[in-house]
């Protein structure tokens, strides 16, 4: 080492720092591909975690997805779950440890087609505990596949002409049903492109974490994502696409709050 | 001492409910039992069935196809389980509805007219009760007050005034089960 | 002290399951044992011991329950019937991947597929061979009376805990329905305390806890699968567990489990009145299955006659235990219906001793 070089040590002091790794987050590398909203989204709700000073009682639930290692991510007690079946975990999860904080997390094959039925029941029960939806429009980790979130058009290894209604159906719209159902306290759609989106993402996962103490109902934040490789895009491009074809769709925005 | 009962007759006629007072009954004088029924969608309006077994031994199967006593109520089960009494055993039967009656010469056979007699005593409910009366004048199975012991533990506790009228309807069972042909 | 009661063998799986401290229950109706979830609906259990009851939108979404239940260190159980047990095994084999204990109840019916309501014995390939993916065993219980229905939940239980795997009763329809007496346990308080594997929240004293069975690392899933074997193979050591009725002076052998061991006892009685010296073997865990005891009588033995509610299953684990030292055949009735006893000892004359 060059005597002029400056260690990480002298370059990281106090009055230096702009931005420090939430301590609820592991020393493990993410493997999500480069641009991902799955990393900002562990990131959030991390420090969610942290600044709410909940690491103790807090619970999660991983899925099957790309999401899958999130427990490798998260300095807090985890449970892997079946593909779709987070919610059932987490409903006995919370009952029988009710003093706990329980969320799950979940991408859209498993909230929205394999998992549906736990969805929709454990919103309808209102079940006291925080879900986190990530909406890509693809199944990521298998390799590209259509999703049940997939928009017309869009092309996927299953779709490769675009999905086509006559043939594949609609795109369900899974947050817009879940915010009928009156066991639901606080639904929200944000996403995770941009930083100002950011910060409105963490504002309603905040909530979301901090409702669940009211026991008043299941809090539910969709995040509208990308997916860089299964896109076959460039980060950047992932994200302008997904801005001009993912939000007019999926629209952002509170789309329940608590009555004031 | 062994004694293997079917009680077989319509669902609502308080099939399952009579053998569950003879097993508590048999429960109050130290006995084992067991009370196996016929399930499903027959138990709901159609033919019901229960074999009662109550013995001082330990009792192996549950489900057998021999009977030292039937207690007949319908004419399905008239045809059904005539034939399935042991020989010297004993057939006791409600005449109500029946029209073929019992046939078999090497069986006890008695008859009880409960459903009418139910009727003249203004509630069709206790029914069942007096069969039970009837067929214990002839099989002295236990003394009767573990009889209305075992009643009280097999009804739940909302229906306990109902006890005295169930108890009236067993003695009245006593009296009028008549001897229809007998073997021994 | 506590006195008898006459109870079904369903409702005595449910209030066992209170007295035994069970901290949540997890199902879904199917006849013909929804006499359990109902027993436990009407008998109030979250104020009787603070027992969590819910009735589950599906078996699958009911096993899952039980794994994050279990996960979170808590005693769990469902009951369920052959085709709800069927949707439960993906997590039933997650459960035993991610060493989970709870407690399954299989109150069997006859299929394939919907089948009947009528009993039956047919998922003992299922529930002590597999059912679902992966090298995993079930340890399974098989009750003979309502009295043992009670008291295999806290023995259940126990077994689950001890190896952190989870545990069957395998019964059927006719002890699920048949009432008998039953005497039961006092009421044992809810455990407090949490096993230290458990996702209850990760302290500043211990690293966090994680409940998976995911290893994309075949060295480690090589290694996490000799650990389970080594396990399996411990409980095949010390947790066999039979019944010998009348075997000493047996020249002829009724291998039979649940309801057909009450039926061949039955059997046994009028053979022996016949002077035919038979004996039956009960088999009461299913798995780990009894095979060095039954292969220590086959010196003693002319014929093992294996009966069961199926087209014949146990029968293959019997011919297995005897190593054809003994002429073993198989004699059962399937789709519900329940063998008599004297078609039992009439197929024994035939097929074993004079076959």
């Amino acid at each position: 080492m060059a005597d002029d070089t400056i260690s990480t040590k002298e370059l990281i002091k106090e009055e230096n720092l702009v931005y420090k790794k939430s301590k609820i987050l592991t020393d493990n590398e993410f493997h999500y591909c480069p641009g991902c909203g799955h990393s900002t989204t562990h990131r959030i709700i991390a420090e969610v975690i942290e600044e709410m000073g909940i690491q103790s009682k807090t619970i999660g639930i991983a899925p099957v997805g790309c999401s899958v290692f999130m427990y490798n991510y998260m300095d807090i007690d985890m449970q892997e779950a079946a593909h779709g079946r987070a919610p059932a975990l987490a409903t006995a999860i919370k009952r029988l440890l009710p003093e706990k904080v329980v969320f799950t997390y979940q991408g859209d094959g498993d909230l929205a087609a394999i998992g549906t039925a736990e969805t929709i029941h454990a919103c309808n029960r209102g079940e006291n505990i925080t879900m986190i939806f990530i909406n890509n429009g693809i199944y990521g980790m298998t390799g590209g596949q259509m999703a049940p979130t997939t928009l017309v058009g869009m092309k996927t290894s299953t779709t490769p002409y675009g999905r086509e209604v006559s043939l594949m159906g609609n795109p369900i719209k899974m947050t817009d049903l879940i915010v009928n159902l009156p066991g639901t306290y606080f639904v929200s759609r944000q996403s995770v492109h941009t930083p100002g989106n950011v910060r409105k993402t963490k504002k309603a996962i905040r909530k979301a974490f901090e409702y669940q103490a009211l026991n008043k109902g299941t809090c539910f934040v969709e995040v509208v994502s990308n997916c860089p490789s299964g896109w076959k895009m460039t980060p950047v491009e992932s994200n302008k696409w997904m801005a001009e074809n993912m939000l007019p769709f999926y629209p952002l925005g509170d789309m329940k709050v608590p009555e004031k | 001492m062994t004694e293997e009962i079917i009680i077989a007759g319509f669902g609502g006629q308080g099939v399952l409910s009579m053998g569950k007072i003879l097993c508590y009954s048999g429960v109050m004088e130290g006995q084992e039992v067991s009370w196996m029924p016929s399930y499903g969608p027959e138990m709901r309006g159609g033919t019901a069935n229960v074999t009662v077994i109550l013995s001082d031994e330990r009792i192996s199967s549950p489900i057998i196809n021999s009977f030292d006593t039937a207690i007949i109520l319908n004419q399905q089960s008239m045809d059904k389980f005539e034939s399935t009494v042991k020989p010297g055993g004993l057939l006791v039967y409600d005449g109500n509805g029946i029209t073929r009656h019992p046939e078999r010469k090497d069986i006890n056979i008695y008859r009880i007219d409960a459903a009418e007699e139910a009727t003249k005593m203004g509630s069709t409910k206790i029914f069942n009760m007096i069969v039970l009366g009837g067929y214990l004048k002839v099989k002295k199975l236990f003394k009767l007050e573990s009889v209305i012991k075992g009643l009280k533990k097999s009804l739940p506790e909302r229906y306990h005034h109902m006890i005295p009228v169930n108890e009236k309807a067993i003695h009245r069972g006593l009296e009028i089960i008549k001897e229809v042909a007998t073997v021994n | 002290m506590e006195e008898f009661v006459l109870m079904k063998g369903n409702e005595a799986i449910a209030e066992a399951a209170i007295r035994a401290g069970t901290d949540g229950y997890f199902g879904y109706p199917i006849t013909p044992q929804s006499e359990v979830i109902e027993y436990l609906a009407a008998a109030k259990p979250h104020e009787r011991t603070g027992m969590v009851l819910l009735q589950a939108e599906s078996e699958v979404a009911a096993i899952n329950m039980l794994y994050g239940g279990a996960g979170a260190g808590k005693k769990v159980m469902t009951s369920s019937s052959s085709p709800g047990i069927s949707l439960m095994q993906e997590g039933i084999s997650y459960m035993a991947g991610s060493e989970l204990p709870c407690l399954l109840v299989n109150v069997v019916r006859g299929g394939p597929g919907l089948g009947t309501i009528q009993p039956s014995q047919s998922d003992y390939f299922q529930s002590t061979k597999g059912g679902g993916h992966g090298d995993y065993r079930l340890i399974t219980l098989a009750p003979a009376s309502v009295q043992e229905m009670a008291d295999f939940v806290s023995l259940g239980y126990d077994l689950a805990f001890k190896y952190r795997n989870p545990a069957m009763i395998l019964s059927d329809g006719a002890i699920g329905q048949m009432m008998e007496k039953v005497k039961f346990k006092p009421q044992q308080p809810r455990s407090k305390k949490s096993p230290d594997w458990a996702t209850t929240g990760k302290t500043p004293d211990r690293e966090r806890n994680i409940i998976t069975s995911l290893d994309l690392d075949p060295a480690r899933q090589e290694r996490f699968n000799e650990k389970l074997q080594a396990k399996y193979k411990k409980i095949c050591e010390k947790e066999v567990r039979y019944e010998k009725i009348q075997c000493d002076d047996a020249e002829y052998l009724f291998v039979a489990y649940g309801t057909s061991s009450r039926i061949c006892q039955k059997s046994m009685q009028m053979a022996r009145e016949e002077g035919i010296k038979v004996g039956l073997f009960r088999p009461i865990t299913l798995w780990p299955f009894p095979y060095n005891e039954i292969r220590m009588m086959s010196g003693q033995l002319k014929g093992i006659l294996s009966v069961e509610m199926s087209a014949g299953q146990m029968v293959e684990d019997v011919k297995l235990a005897v190593e054809g030292k003994v002429k073993v055949k198989h004699y059962g009735r399937m789709g519900g219906i329940i063998p008599t006893p004297d078609e039992i000892v009439e197929n024994l004359k035939q097929n074993i001793i004079g076959g």
